[in-house]
Formats: C-alpha cells, sequence, structure tokens
C-alpha cells in the first residue's frame, strides 16, 4: 500500500521537477542566447528526446527485479545530475555560445549539455512506476491513466508555480536546490520501505 | 423632449466612435518571428506598433508631412545624453523601432559609426520602408539579441562614446535585458567617459527593482521622468547643472528642428532618489521583470 502511494507521488514530484527545470532552463540560457523562439524550441525539443529515450530506458529497466527503492533511487539520480547546472551553467554557457555562435544551435547544443541527462532519468520513472503498479492486465489500462494523470498534473503544477509565483520569490539556482532536495528526501523515503513478496519474485 | 435628447445624445455618441474608427487607419501590417509588426496612421501621425488598434503603447511615431519632428516625448529624452557627451564618434542602439533615434543622431553626428542592435528583421524592414530609416555603410543594423550582441561584442576591441538600450515596451520585457549582469556587461562595453541612455519604466512596481539596479552598477545617474524614464549615466562623475545647459546651447537649433526646445529637457536631469533603496536588484537568478511589471 505505501508502495503503491510512493509511486504515485514520485511520478508526480518527477513531473513537477521536469517542467520547474526546463522553464529555469530558459532563464540560464537567456542571458548568452537570448529567449526567441527558437530557445525555447531548443529547450523544449531536447526534454522531448530525452524524455522519449528515458521512457524506452526506463520501461526496459523495469522488467529487472524492480521495486520502489530503485525508483526512488531513479529520481535521487535525476535530482543529483542537476549538480552540475547550479556550479558551471554561466561558464558552460559561455563556451558552448564560442564554440557554436548560431543562437539556434549554440541553444540546442547547450540544452543538450546541460538537460539532457537529468531529463532521461525523469523520463525513466514513469514507466517504472507502471510496472510497481499493474497488478493484472484487466487494470493495467487503469493504472497507468492513473500514473499519466499524476505524472501530467505534477508537470501542470510545476509550471504554474514555478512561472507564476517560485521566480518572483527566490533565485533560479536557489529554486533548483529546493527541487533537488526535494527529490533527494523523496526518493530516501522510497529507500526505507519494505518490498512486498511479489515484487521479489 | 426627454426623448429627444436621448436620441440626439445616442447619435452624437454613434458618431464619435465612427469618428474614432476613421480617425487611426491601419497602413501595414507584417508577421514575424516575433510578433506581428503594424502601421496606424492618425491624420499626419503615422506609428508602429506591436499590438493590435495600438492598445498599450506606441513604439514609434513619425510625422509623415514634417518626418523631422518628433512626435514621441521619450527619444526626445533620449538625445538629452547628448548634453552630456556632444561628440560621441561611435554609438551603439539596442532596439531600432521607428528609427527615430539613429535618424536624429545620424544628422546630428554625420561622422560617427552609428551600430543598431535590432532582434527582429520585419522591424528594419517597416523602419525603412514607413519611417525613413536608412542603413548605410556609416549605419549599421545587426540582426541580433541585443544581450548576444554586447557579449560578443565585449570579446572584440569596438568600445562606444554612447550606448542608448530602447528595446523594451510596456507590454513585454526581455527579462536578461533589465540585470545588474547585463548593466555590467554594457558598462565594459562603453568607451572611456562613455554615456548610456536606456528608456525605462516610470511607474509599475518595476521601477524601484530597476532603479536600485542601475544604482548598484552606475552608482548616480540622472534620471528624466515624463510618461517614461529614461535614465542618462556615464563613466566618471556626471556634469553640474551648469555644464549641462552649456553643451544644450550647442543642440537648440538642431532640436528647434525636431520640434522641441533643448531647454526643456534641463530640469529633467534630476539625481535625486524617489525610490525605496531596500528594493531587491535584478540580477540574472532573479529577473522576474514582467512579473513586477504587473505590479502597480
Amino acid at each position: 500500500m505505501v508502495q503503491t502511494w510512493l509511486a504515485y507521488v514520485i511520478a508526480g514530484w518527477s513531473g513537477f521537477f521536469v517542467m520547474a527545470v526546463e522553464l529555469l532552463g530558459g532563464r540560464l540560457l537567456a542571458p548568452t542566447f537570448g529567449s526567441s523562439i527558437y530557445v525555447w524550441g531548443a529547450i523544449i525539443t531536447i526534454f522531448m528526446l530525452a524524455l522519449s529515450l528515458g521512457y524506452l530506458a526506463g520501461g526496459r529497466y523495469s522488467m529487472m527485479t524492480p521495486s520502489v527503492r530503485r525508483l526512488g533511487t531513479i529520481l535521487i539520480i535525476a535530482a543529483m545530475t542537476v549538480v552540475p547546472l547550479l556550479l558551471f551553467a554561466e561558464p558552460m554557457l559561455d563556451a558552448m555560445s564560442l564554440a557554436v555562435p548560431d543562437p539556434r544551435f549554440g541553444s540546442l547544443l547547450s540544452a543538450f549539455t546541460l538537460f539532457f541527462v537529468p531529463t532521461f532519468f525523469s523520463g525513466m520513472v514513469s514507466p517504472y512506476a507502471v510496472r510497481l503498479l499493474v497488478q493484472d492486465r484487466n487494470s493495467s489500462g487503469r493504472h497507468a491513466g492513473q500514473l499519466y494523470f499524476v505524472s501530467t498534473f505534477g508537470s501542470a503544477a510545476g509550471t504554474l508555480l514555478t512561472s507564476f509565483y517560485l521566480v518572483l520569490l527566490l533565485e533560479v539556482n536557489q529554486i533548483l536546490l529546493g527541487l533537488l532536495l526535494i527529490s533527494v528526501a523523496i526518493g530516501t523515503c522510497a529507500w526505507f520501505v519494505r518490498a512486498p513478496r511479489s515484487e521479489i519474485s | 423632449m426627454n426623448r429627444l435628447l436621448l436620441l440626439t445624445a445616442m447619435v452624437c455618441l454613434l458618431g464619435t466612435t465612427i469618428a474614432a474608427d476613421a480617425e487611426q487607419r491601419l497602413v501595414h501590417s507584417e508577421r514575424s518571428l516575433y510578433r506581428e509588426v503594424l502601421v496606424y496612421e492618425t491624420g499626419d501621425v503615422r506609428c508602429m506598433c506591436f499590438t493590435r488598434n495600438c492598445r498599450v503603447g506606441r513604439q514609434s511615431c513619425i510625422d509623415t508631412r514634417h518626418p523631422d519632428r518628433i512626435v514621441m516625448n521619450y527619444p526626445k529624452m533620449m538625445l538629452g545624453a547628448l548634453f552630456v557627451n556632444p561628440r560621441p564618434q561611435s554609438v551603439l542602439i539596442v532596439g531600432l523601432g521607428g528609427g527615430t533615434l539613429p535618424r536624429a543622431l545620424r544628422q546630428l553626428l554625420p561622422d560617427a559609426r552609428i551600430d543598431v542592435v535590432e532582434i527582429d528583421p520585419a522591424v528594419e524592414r517597416v523602419a525603412s520602408r514607413y519611417f525613413g530609416f536608412e542603413a548605410s555603410d556609416r549605419t549599421h543594423v545587426i540582426e541580433s539579441d541585443g544581450r548576444v550582441y554586447v557579449k560578443r561584442a565585449l570579446r572584440g576591441t569596438q568600445r562606444y562614446d554612447l550606448i542608448m538600450l530602447d528595446a523594451f515596451d510596456h507590454e513585454y520585457i526581455p527579462e536578461h535585458l533589465l540585470t545588474q549582469e547585463f548593466l555590467q556587461e554594457v558598462k565594459s562595453l562603453l568607451a572611456p567617459n562613455g554615456v548610456l541612455a536606456a528608456n525605462t519604466f516610470s511607474s509599475s512596481g518595476l521601477y524601484e527593482h530597476e532603479s536600485v539596479t542601475y544604482e548598484k552598477v552606475f552608482e548616480k545617474f540622472f534620471n528624466l521622468k515624463r510618461e517614461n524614464r529614461v535614465i542618462v549615466t556615464r563613466l566618471g562623475p556626471l556634469p553640474d547643472r551648469e555644464q549641462l545647459q552649456a553643451v544644450s546651447q550647442q543642440f537648440v537649433a538642431a532640436f528647434n528642428k525636431y520640434g522641441f526646445d533643448a531647454a526643456e529637457l534641463l530640469p529633467l536631469f534630476t539625481t535625486e532618489r524617489d525610490w525605496n533603496p531596500n528594493a531587491r536588484v535584478l540580477t540574472d537568478q532573479y529577473s522576474p521583470a514582467n512579473l513586477l511589471n504587473l505590479e502597480h
């Protein structure tokens, strides 16, 4: 029961996390590349690409002794891969704008370098959580539907809160750090859940 | 009797609405990557707008009968920057609009190099076609984001005696052009004794934040206020009132041609602080300029 609940929480939070990072990504790129539609296009492209590949990987990974603990670990890894952003975003962006002066491909390369890895791991969460939630074929669609709901609702909340309120209260790096800490806290909770027998088999 | 009055009132009302509609005529519109660029004419005054019916703010206007006349107030205040340095050899303007400023500066400074950074090629097309703007070998237009250009220019050797920031409108502000880091970059791009003039906000919650941000980078500045606020500052100490007045004499004839009196600008040159000095400074990490602009 706790396990089911946690799988939903992790999926919902991961949705929140991805969209918050995506919006803040626009903020990080703007000083170097501007905030034109193609800068946003580059960011969204990389997020979609990373998510799509993350889905594939998460589905595959769910075939190897899945557990809520491992789901929590994925969440923690996704959060930890944001750390380089906190530390090196500016010098990295400067270097990339020098290497690729065209603002379209410069921002595409930058979005790839900065956001691909965290978003890839975030993408792994949803299919992996489906595996933990589905008990039988009959209810599989319902569980998948509920999971999409939670995850996309989390994304909506992350988008709204970040763009309407968080940027008005906090600095970009403070928000990123907060997101990271919440991910680590939730992921750590997952470590204390005892896996039911059905998951061990 | 009452009914007749009502009827007359209605006819009048109808009449004025029709007149108002007839007054403003859409001359041209074109869509760009960024927006719709519209040209409206009201009598002899032709304006560039980014919103239908010019609901919020005209970007730039020209008097079609007297193209030299400067219609709007803020370009006049921007030209006041010349009182601080009357002979800049090189000028950078961020934001072309209808090209009022580069057009006037071209006449006032025949030998100067003028670089204009404009993100939207449609704006340049419209400025050339409808607002008498002309690029030339001494007036370059660079199609780029303002900040991207400034960062790039810093790697080269070109520095500017005068930089004018005119990239905002009431509706949308590029938030990366309002931060302490950006102003620091602009400051580094100024030549010794270089002058900065920035068209900014006079109302809204943004005023205080913007003021403290400029203060942080430039310490002191002239705060020219009418419906817009124009910030004028330079590297090194600001001139006093007598010096400003002396230099302004050189521009009396020229500004008369533009339809205003050089002396009318002088009282606007104040360094008085009328904002909360504890407001939060805008930085690349904290720049919710558009959200702050919503607060009044």
